[in-house]
Parts: C-alpha cells; sequence; structure tokens
C-alpha cells in the first residue's frame, strides 16, 4: 500500500502495522514482581467480566519491558520514580497557601490516610455527581481548603504528589467503579478506546487489544493498562501522568488531540483503568 | 535544584572487614546542555550533578565525577567496608553550586 | 512516496537523535577520554568487565556495571556520544570493591568502554557492544 508520506514517527507505525512487518514476541509470563523482597504484585490476572473475552487475561505493562527495567522496579531504592515520590512526600508535609496548612495538617500520615484512594481512582465525586481523577481531588483540596494556587495538570509537584499518593495503594487490586452515576463516563471512554480517530485511524483497541505483543518499530506493544501510574517513563527520564500519555497516542494517530484534564481524558481514564480491575496498583513503575 | 531529594540504601550491620552494597539515587533533571527548548529552539543550559562523594566516619569510600551521560535521577552503586560502628556521609555538588547532603548510621554486626 | 522500513528507522523523533547529532565545544570524543586518563599508556586486557544490556530498551536510561578488583580509579567512556566521558570513580581506603553500578546515556548504538587505573599505575580496558534502538510511537 502507498502511503504518501511526511517524516514523522507516526506515520511510520501505520507503514509497520499495515504491512505486517512487526514480529511478536510473548512478554515474559513467568517473570514475577516483588518489591522489596516483600511486596507482591499482581501483574497479571483474568480479564473483568466487562471486557467479554476482548482479552483472555490482563498483563501489566512491566511484562512487556527488558529484564533490566523489570529489575529496576523490585527495588525502591533502584526505581528512579522513587526519587520523584521523596518530593511528594516532602510537599506533603510543606504548608502551602493563604491557610497555612499542608496536606498533613488535614490529612495526617499519608500511608494511613491515602491507603487505597488510587486503587479506585478515577472516581465519581460523591458531593457533585462529576467523575474525577486524583488530579482534581489533590486541586480541590488545594484551592477550596487550602487557599493554595491548583497545580498544572502535567507539572512536577502535582506528578510528584500523586505518585507519592499512588504509592500508598501499591499491591491493591485496582477496582475502579463502572456502573451507577459511573456508567455514562465509562460508556464514553469505551466508545472512545474503539473508535478510528485521526489521519491513521488507529483506534486504542487496535494497537493495546488487537496487536498487544507486536512491536511497533522497536516499542513492545502492552495492554496499554494504567495500573502502574504514574509512570517514570525512561523516553522523557521523568514522570508522566495517565492523560500526558494519552495525549501522546491520539496525537500520534495524527488526530486533534485532547486537553489533559478535560472530559474525554476522564471517561477514557475510567474506562482504561477499568480493563485492568484486578491487577495490582504498581505505581510508580518504570516504562519506556 | 534546592529541592533535589537523596535516597539511601545502607544495610543496618555490618560485618567487619566483610564488603556491604550501598545504593544511592537523587533526583535530578542531569540536564546535559545538549537538548533544545522545543519553543525557542534555543540550547537549555547545562545543570548536572557533577561530583558524588561517600565518607565513612571521615575517610573516603568512593570519589565520582559525573558528566551529562548519566541519566537523570542519578542512580549509583558501590560497596563499602568498615571495620567499626559509624556513620557515612553522601555529598552531591550540582552545577549550581547546591550541595545535598544524606546520612546513614551503621552498626558492627 | 512508498514509506519503507529504511526510512522509518531513520526518522528519529525522540529526542535520543538530536543528541547523536549535536557535537558542542566542550565535548570530548572517546579516544581524547582514554589518552587523559592513560596519559598515553596503552591499556592491557583482563581483569576488569562490563555488564551492560545487550540492547538497551531506551537510551536515556542503560544500566552499567564495572567491576575491576584492584583498581584505584575506573573510567565509563560511550565513543559514539557526543561527550563521550561519562563518568569517572576513585575508590577511597574505605571502599569495599573496585565496582561501580550506574545507570547511563546513550546516543546511539556503540561499544560502551571502561578503563581502569590499577594500584600500581598501569591501566586495563574492556568495551561490551550495546544497541540502542529508536523507540517506536505512543506520546
Amino acid at each position: 500500500m502507498r502511503i504518501r508520506a511526511k517524516t514523522t514517527a507516526g506515520l511510520a507505525t501505520a507503514a509497520a502495522l499495515m504491512l505486517g512487518t512487526s514480529a511478536f514476541a510473548e512478554p515474559d509470563m513467568d517473570a514475577r514482581l516483588v518489591v522489596n523482597e516483600e511486596l507482591e504484585i499482581t501483574t497479571i490476572t483474568a480479564a473483568p467480566d466487562h471486557l467479554e473475552g476482548a482479552l483472555e487475561q490482563v498483563i501489566s505493562g512491566w511484562h512487556y519491558r527488558g529484564e533490566t527495567t523489570r529489575a529496576m522496579q523490585a527495588d525502591d531504592f533502584e526505581n528512579p520514580a522513587m526519587a520523584f515520590v521523596d518530593e511528594g512526600l516532602a510537599t506533603w508535609d510543606t504548608v502551602d497557601g493563604t491557610e497555612g496548612e499542608s496536606c498533613a495538617s488535614c490529612h495526617g500520615d499519608i500511608e494511613e490516610s491515602m491507603k487505597g484512594v488510587r486503587a479506585v481512582m478515577p472516581k465519581i465525586n460523591a458531593e457533585n455527581g462529576e467523575l474525577w481523577s486524583m488530579e482534581d481531588y489533590v486541586n480541590d483540596c488545594r484551592t477550596n481548603r487550602m487557599g493554595a494556587e491548583a497545580w498544572n495538570w502535567d507539572k512536577g509537584p502535582m506528578k510528584t504528589m500523586t505518585a507519592a499518593i499512588a504509592l500508598q495503594s501499591r499491591g491493591m487490586p485496582v477496582d475502579v467503579a463502572i456502573d451507577g452515576a459511573a456508567a455514562p463516563y465509562w460508556e464514553q471512554g469505551k466508545e472512545m478506546y474503539y473508535t478510528r480517530t485521526g489521519l491513521l485511524q488507529l483506534s486504542c483497541a487496535n494497537c493495546h487489544q488487537e496487536n498487544a505483543g507486536n512491536y511497533i518499530r522497536a516499542d513492545h506493544l502492552s495492554q496499554g493498562q494504567i495500573n502502574g501510574f504514574p509512570v517514570f517513563r525512561m523516553k522523557q527520564s521523568n514522570l508522566v501522568s495517565m492523560h500526558n500519555r494519552f495525549f501522546g497516542c491520539v496525537r500520534d494517530t495524527r488526530a486533534e488531540s485532547y486537553a489533559k484534564g478535560g472530559p474525554e481524558f476522564h471517561a477514557l481514564e475510567l474506562y482504561v483503568a477499568s480493563r485492568g480491575n484486578g491487577l495490582s496498583v504498581e505505581a510508580p513503575s518504570i516504562r519506556n | 535544584m534546592a529541592d533535589a531529594k537523596p535516597r539511601v540504601k545502607v544495610p543496618k550491620t555490618a560485618t567487619a572487614g566483610e564488603p556491604i552494597t550501598i545504593k544511592t539515587l537523587i533526583s535530578h533533571v542531569m540536564e546535559s546542555g545538549l537538548r533544545k527548548d522545543k519553543k525557542t529552539g534555543e540550547l537549555i543550559p547545562q545543570q548536572i550533578i557533577n561530583r558524588f562523594t561517600c565518607d565513612f566516619n571521615g575517610e573516603n569510600v568512593v570519589d565520582m565525577t559525573l558528566s551529562g551521560g548519566v541519566s537523570a535521577n542519578p542512580y549509583v552503586e558501590f560497596d563499602a567496608m568498615i571495620d567499626a560502628a559509624g556513620e557515612f556521609k553522601f555529598t552531591w555538588y550540582d552545577d549550581d553550586g547546591s550541595v545535598y547532603e544524606a546520612s546513614k548510621s551503621i552498626e558492627l554486626a | 512516496m512508498t514509506y519503507t522500513r529504511r526510512d522509518a528507522l531513520a526518522v528519529g523523533a525522540s529526542g535520543i537523535a538530536l543528541l547523536a547529532s549535536t557535537r558542542v565545544a566542550f565535548a570530548v570524543t572517546g579516544e581524547e577520554a582514554i589518552a587523559e586518563f592513560t596519559g598515553g599508556a596503552a591499556a592491557g586486557e583482563g581483569g576488569i568487565t562490563i555488564k551492560a544490556p545487550e540492547i538497551a530498551e531506551n537510551g536515556n536510561v542503560v544500566p552499567v556495571e564495572v567491576d575491576a578488583p584492584g583498581a584505584a580509579e575506573i573510567m565509563l567512556v560511550a565513543p559514539a556520544n557526543p561527550s563521550a566521558r561519562l563518568a569517572s570513580i576513585k575508590f577511597g581506603p574505605k571502599s569495599g570493591a573496585q565496582r561501580i553500578s550506574t545507570r547511563i546515556r546513550l546516543a546511539k548504538t556503540q561499544d560502551v568502554t571502561a578503563i581502569a587505573r590499577m594500584a600500581d599505575g598501569s591501566f586495563i580496558m574492556t568495551s561490551q557492544p550495546v544497541k540502542v534502538t529508536v523507540g517506536g510511537c505512543g506520546g
């Protein structure tokens, strides 16, 4: 098939997929992730019912990474993301805003108060019925209770804070609600996931469901699970949020991508999180 | 980068004369000076941790010179050998003059 | 225009491609770095090992370990990087082994090289080829 191509990574991807030149490599399914020699992480589990057989098993992105990358995640003193978690933990105790409070002033010990929080995100805010991600809850506290400025969704302080909070759910199963008030958001996210978009007319499912295990150029395609977020992405050598990752993927289909923190990515976050229900929260993880 | 946080793993005890492994990690962008700002096209100036030292009870364990070729959030793992209880001192030197420190005590087994 | 795989591989959207093509004033080549370290003396083989992945998952974070029992100082060099000298480490009186493990940036596929200065002033050297792949798609 001839493609009138501009030199972009995205088009190369399409070419690779369409020419069928991608190789398949089984991710190392026997590998086990045990962090700090004590915390067992569930990285493979039965697919949630709502997938209706679309996937046999759900597999964490950890399995698709190389051996040395996987090993780095097993020790909190080797995991580069942990340096950022430490920053988030320090921020937790730092007073900010007109009210003279820190997160700790109300929430106390992060290990107690934030345990399990990441595992159920994003979720419906009981007060206003909206679907909120962790970032929304953080900014709500900052603006309404601390008298502090909202943090940019995708910048340092928010990323390190969500990493510190996510750590408190590590090892717990992802368990996002998709029914009740969450249902319409979930349906929206599901539709996005399966809709081809952009100049390349690729949907999330094209790569992450139909081609998980195949190579896209030099990247080993995973199932696109987000149980490991926030993630230390080696490409940026930095923490990366879910919406940042979605943004890049949609942009790479050569589509007008959506806003980080916007309604589309909220819905997509819920749907994609639900595809991993049962996997352990793995944050902060290391990915490519 | 005033908020660079070090993270250090030192065993709680060591046997005199037997090596122990120490792992260190610090958050730092390690800006190599070779990247361009996407918006302005200008080179982003270098800012890295250029030196890392570890001392034990005042004596040197390792003294490392780093360049922009070391990955962000520099990870350094090495071995020490002690013959008395005491304290490890870790120091990271930033291009901008900042100095980051951490210390860990250790007992003899 | 048909888009061939060769074209695809040549397109480096990642910053690593930019890194590989730049040569800056302060940059040092592999030969210069080694010559400076050894003072021009020849380096022997044996007694120094490098552990690095055969294929680096990402050129930004490549774990590398060098072991040279009896060394006073070890230097790591990436000859194909814009600035080849990566790091050097001196071992002090309280060092437990002459071993260093760290993570380096590799601009492209190359032979990662380690040189050690021994206590008696001699030098030994070894290198390990590491393949660096330009990434895929995705964000």
